[in-house]
């Protein structure tokens, strides 16, 4: 394999990851019982995203800084597969909010009424949203050097729309999601305890590896692709 | 000639399988650290077998555009 050593480092974190995170202890915490486990899960899958789209604006300012064709193919295909990990992000905080959040005693429309109406939410669709116009208005530019720059250039107002949208705006608006009103998540005196950190990082940069390992997969594709075309 | 050679296979097959009911009447070391704690070792197990299924196939992948590239470029 083509320069492999953080390929196996991803493999080994993720085994670790799974086998540490069903059998380390966690604290009992009110409401959530064994639930709290998701955090290496969930919220892996959104600090993969936030690395990824990183890397996505990254390559799309080296696209504009010297109009290298490649770097706009590692910029679309990093926005891709972190849109992928935003998906995934999403619909595994349904499946654990409906189980939390969710009042057995009402009825399942009040509860998605609350739980829809949550800013978190909203502000992680706006991102994906944003993120998803940016694919359409790639795929709708056929000219092949206007498309790498539009969307280079859309690319950095999309970045700065994810990070006020995922984390300034829900945080200044009261939420369930943990980490809103001054109240950081991950803290150690109310959320989790100091040991679920130990598997937490590993694990955020376990899923990070993989989702990078795939994006290279696809990337090295896309490029052969390109090759075969323009001989 | 294959057909014998089916069957005998098969017949080891459902051997093996009863063997494993037998056992599992015993007490067996391992049987145990996977029936304690809830058994969540089986979640583990199971989750374990899927991350590494998704890993192999991965790998494979690797390797195959690893040579496309040797080939084209």
């Amino acid at each position: 394999m083509y320069k492999s050593w953080w390929k196996i480092a991803a493999i080994l974190l993720l085994i670790y990851t799974v086998i540490a995170g069903f059998l380390s202890p966690v604290p009992k915490l009110q409401l959530l019982g064994e639930t709290i486990r998701n955090l290496y899960f969930h919220v892996c899958m959104w600090f993969a995203m936030m690395i990824l789209f990183t890397i996505s604006v990254i390559n799309a300012i080296k696209y504009l800084r010297g109009f290298q064709f490649k770097y706009d193919i590692y910029s679309r295909h990093y926005a891709i597969m972190a849109i992928v990990l935003g998906i995934l992000g999403y619909s595994t905080g349904a499946i654990w909010a409906a189980f939390t959040w969710a009042d057995p005693n009402s009825s399942i429309l009040d509860n998605f009424k609350t739980i829809a109406r949550d800013p978190k939410l909203i502000g992680a669709a706006i991102a994906l949203l944003v993120y998803f116009a940016y694919l359409i208005l790639r795929d709708s530019i056929q000219d092949i050097d206007k498309k790498a720059r539009i969307s280079a250039v859309y690319n950095i107002f999309a970045y700065a729309i994810l990070f006020p949208s995922i984390w300034i705006l829900p945080r200044i608006l009261p939420s369930l999601h943990p980490g809103n009103e001054d109240n950081p998540a991950l803290d150690v005196k109310n959320d989790i305890s100091g040991n679920m950190r130990i598997v937490f990082y590993p694990a955020v940069i376990g899923w990070t590896l993989l989702a990078v390992w795939i994006t290279t997969l696809k990337i090295r594709l896309t490029l052969l692709k390109e090759k075969k075309m323009m001989p | 000639m294959m057909k014998y050679l089916k069957k005998t296979t098969a017949l080891f097959l459902m051997l093996m399988l009863s063997t494993a009911s037998f056992a599992q009447d015993k007490d067996v070391s391992v049987a145990d650290t996977m029936r304690s704690n809830g058994r969540i070792y089986v979640v583990v197990a199971v989750v374990l077998t899927i991350l590494i299924g998704l890993v192999v196939y991965l790998i494979r992948l690797d390797r195959k555009i690893t040579k496309l590239e040797k080939e084209l470029l």
